[in-house]
């Protein structure tokens, strides 16, 4: 029978399956865990399942659950079947992310320096200059080794040719490696046999790499330098993320209130009174980093810290400025900038993308409101979003008005019917959309952590993955051959 | 380390304490109820009024049953003493400093609390037996203790939590003490009686003590059990064992002899260990028990302040996110 926690009669449908080929057979990387499945009891899948949510329960890895009693909490929905990609194509992706960091650092620092590229002609000085990312105020600055995207989370999806592409960019703040790196302890324990015999390449090591890159861009002259995480404190939805960095690293977690500009250096306020601060990785805006520069009104950051950086005094990653980068805008323009800088053609494409500030494409885009997705320019998190397939004609009418309104902060994508895994749901498995976000760190040389955080819409058929509406994760094995 | 850190550690580690202390002496009022029926072993109302949140019971509570006692400082979460909120508070403290203590230590709490805010759910079951759940209480802080002791580093951030811990026992010690103060007895004639007995030695099991009490004086006498929980040097709930321990933590943040002072909070608590260092228990009795535990009790709380003052800093937590 079709029941039962077993792929007999699992329906790939007419997606891009992760795990089956189009005639339901294992693909070469995931016959040993699918082998390992079918053996098992159907009870005994749903006891480990328990068992992983049991760890991020008392883990405290949840969330608060507004609206009931004390200590209603939830954790981030977590499927224990894992993701897995073949070494082939993670050795693309590799490339193709290097290929990508390399050129939006050059575009960071010619942006804010020379800006050849606008005059070039190549990216319209508009772009820029509107863009909610872009600080006139960074102009001219030069941070350790000119570069300003340390850390970086790029969104990847898969067609139904299973072709990768880039869906965005983040290079302000990404979040969510806390969570590649929860779920990998998490899998280990769920999949001990099959996760040795698979040859999964660890992510273990992403603490120490991170650690690496921030020593390589503190101010010179330093034995070993004090780093800090800038949290905007405990209610922050990623709280849990920046407490569990600063814990594996033993960099020292504060929140704005615990800096202070003294005598031209950034200092924390400790028990034995003022200690120097030489790098600070950021979990903060820009436009609150600094109150005196940016947003006057905020009070998550260092009153003063901007000139303390520019005078090479103190070391930020992700350096202040880098949102013009992923700017949905911007984006469309990526694969021009890679040619730009590296004379080299984009090795993962970008999805389809109508630039509405565009005429021609903008009319295009108002016509076929209901195939495409729509997306505002400076918005994350799946918010300011129009799905056209998934859209009444009001919600059209309306997103139409704000496009006409301003074009330029709107783009629009065809509707990508993204690549599948099979799931948990209830007592079977079916199909469900996934993205996939690695992560990139840019120090010494540019490093892309072999996995990353595949995002889950658990809802049937949805293509949101974002946590904040109803998304969930797994765990991303490459393998290594 | 951040003074933000410093105060949450402190204050989560004086929360758990708390937490362990209230069990432990409505453990032992529900074992003295059962032990000595009738009226005068029914005792609750001493309870209440050495927590020091008698006005805040009155003005909730029609009377002082023991149904009422208990869910006032085991569920009632508007008591900000109550086990239940202790934790609360304590969780909170360590979720500041989630990146700074163990994570074993971390889990403990977490599940320490998930567990009693289930239970007071259902705040009967906690009245009508109450036993189990202060057991639970008692080894969730011993397992917790154990963690501090043996996986954490033993520096600055162990010394605030040891601080704390001791701190807050003292001053729990020395209302356990208080309690037999506003505990009944029929009359002058039954000073010495079973009763009376039974009452001392309730106090000695409320901290644990019992055995040591027996090994080191063997007969109960209420001025040994007094000189054993105020004075005595090897038992860990004793008051000046706790102010002892305390002032050792401090000096040792602060590098500070022990017999100097930098700062108010050195100066307080030389202040408090000097008068009961060289106390006997003779001069304590002729100042009054009550008098001098309600006096160790102030002075605890000045000390609090000290501390505040040479330490930490509040600094409110506001949300605002840049996440992607």
């Amino acid at each position: 029978m079709n029941s039962g926690l077993n792929f007999n009669g699992y329906d790939t449908g007419s997606f891009f399956d992760e795990m089956f080929d189009s005639s339901v057979s294992p693909r070469p990387g995931t016959r040993l865990l699918v082998d390992k499945i079918q053996s098992l009891e159907p009870e005994e899948l749903l006891t480990r399942q328990a068992a992983a949510e049991k760890v991020f329960f008392d883990l405290g890895i949840t969330f608060s659950v507004y609206g009931h009693e004390q200590g209603t909490e939830k954790i981030f929905p977590f499927d224990i079947i894992p993701r897995i990609i073949e070494a082939r194509d993670w050795e693309h992706l590799e490339r193709g992310l290097k290929q990508r960091i390399l050129a939006l650092n050059l575009f960071l620092d010619d942006i804010y320096h020379q800006q050849k590229i606008i005059k070039d002609n190549i990216v319209p000085r508009e772009i820029i200059e509107t863009s909610a990312g872009y600080f006139p105020v960074c102009r001219d600055l030069d941070p350790p080794r000119n570069i300003w995207n340390h850390i970086t989370g790029t969104d990847l999806v898969r067609d139904e040719s299973g072709n990768f592409m880039v869906l965005e960019d983040n290079l302000r703040s990404p979040s969510g490696v806390s969570y590649v790196l929860a779920n990998r302890q998490v899998l280990k324990k769920t999949f001990p046999q099959v996760f040795v015999e698979s040859g999964v390449r660890s992510v273990d090591n992403y603490p120490s790499l991170l650690l690496d890159m921030l020593y390589s861009i503190a101010p010179a002259g330093l034995g070993r330098p004090s780093v800090a995480l800038l949290t905007p404190g405990i209610y922050n939805s990623a709280y849990f993320e920046h407490s569990f960095l600063a814990q594996q690293t033993g960099m020292t977690l504060v929140e704005g209130a615990d800096l202070v500009v003294h005598e031209g250096y950034v200092h924390a306020r400790t028990t034995k009174g003022l200690v120097r601060v030489d790098v600070i990785y950021r979990r903060i805006g820009e436009d609150f980093l600094d109150p005196r520069v940016f947003r006057r009104d905020s009070l998550l950051g260092v009153p003063g810290i901007m000139e303390v950086y520019k005078k090479g005094r103190v070391s930020l990653a992700n350096a202040p400025g880098t949102g013009v980068a992923d700017d949905k805008a911007v984006y469309a323009y990526v694969p021009e900038i890679i040619r730009y800088y590296l004379g080299e053609d984009p090795i993962i494409p970008n999805v389809p993308t109508y630039i509405c500030r565009e005429k021609k494409q903008l009319d295009h885009v108002l016509e076929n409101l209901d195939k495409l997705v729509v997306k505002a320019a400076n918005e994350s998190g799946g918010y300011g979003m129009l799905i056209g397939p998934a859209s009444t004609r009001t919600q059209q009418e309306e997103f139409a008005g704000k496009i006409r309104q301003n074009p330029r902060n709107y783009i629009a994508q065809p509707t990508i019917s993204l690549s599948r895994c099979p799931v948990i749901v209830n007592d079977h498995f079916e199909g469900r959309h996934v993205d996939l976000r690695p992560y990139i760190l840019y120090g010494e040389d540019i490093q892309v952590i072999p996995g990353g955080l595949t995002r889950v819409a658990l809802t049937r058929g949805s293509l949101v993955v974002n946590s904040s509406q109803g998304g969930g994760s797994k765990d991303t094995w490459v393998l290594s051959s | 380390m951040l003074s933000r850190d410093a105060d949450s550690i402190y204050w989560m580690s004086r929360y758990l304490e708390r937490t362990s202390n209230i069990a432990r002496f409505l453990d032992v009022n529900w074992h003295l109820t059962l032990d000595v029926p009738g009226q005068f072993g029914e005792q609750w109302k001493p309870l209440v009024i050495t927590t020091g949140d008698h006005s805040d019971f009155e003005a909730r509570y029609a009377q002082e049953s023991k149904e009422n006692v208990i869910h006032f400082l085991t569920a009632d979460e508007k008591n900000p003493n109550s086990i239940l909120s202790c934790l609360i508070a304590a969780r909170q403290n360590a979720f500041a400093i989630r990146d700074t203590i163990p994570t074993e230590m971390w889990e403990a709490i977490n599940v320490f609390y998930h567990y009693s805010v289930q239970a007071c759910r259902n705040p009967r079951k906690i009245i009508n037996d109450p036993e189990k759940f202060c057991a639970e209480v008692k080894w969730r802080n011993l397992m917790i203790g154990g963690i501090a002791w043996d996986i954490m580093a033993q520096d600055e951030a162990w010394r605030f939590f040891r601080m704390g811990r001791m701190l807050e026992r003292a001053d729990k010690t020395s209302r356990i003490v208080d309690v037999k103060y506003f505990m009944l007895l029929p009359s002058i004639a039954h000073v010495g009686s079973t009763l009376d007995y039974a009452q001392w030695g309730a106090l000695l099991r409320a901290v644990g003590g019992f055995q040591a009490y027996r090994h080191a004086f063997g007969k109960i006498s209420p001025t040994d059990v007094v000189r054993f929980l105020i004075l005595d040097h090897d038992f860990p709930r004793s008051i000046l064992y706790c102010l002892t321990e305390a002032q050792i933590s401090l000096h040792e943040i602060t590098g500070t002899r022990i017999g100097y002072f930098t700062n108010p909070a050195e100066l307080q608590m030389g202040q408090i260990c000097a008068g009961l260092s060289y106390h006997t228990i003779e001069e304590i009795f002729e100042q009054g028990l009550h008098e001098f535990t309600d006096d160790i009790q102030a002075r605890i709380n000045h000390l609090g302040k000290a501390i505040f003052d040479t330490f930490f800093s509040r600094i409110p937590a506001i949300d605002q996110s840049a996440e992607q």
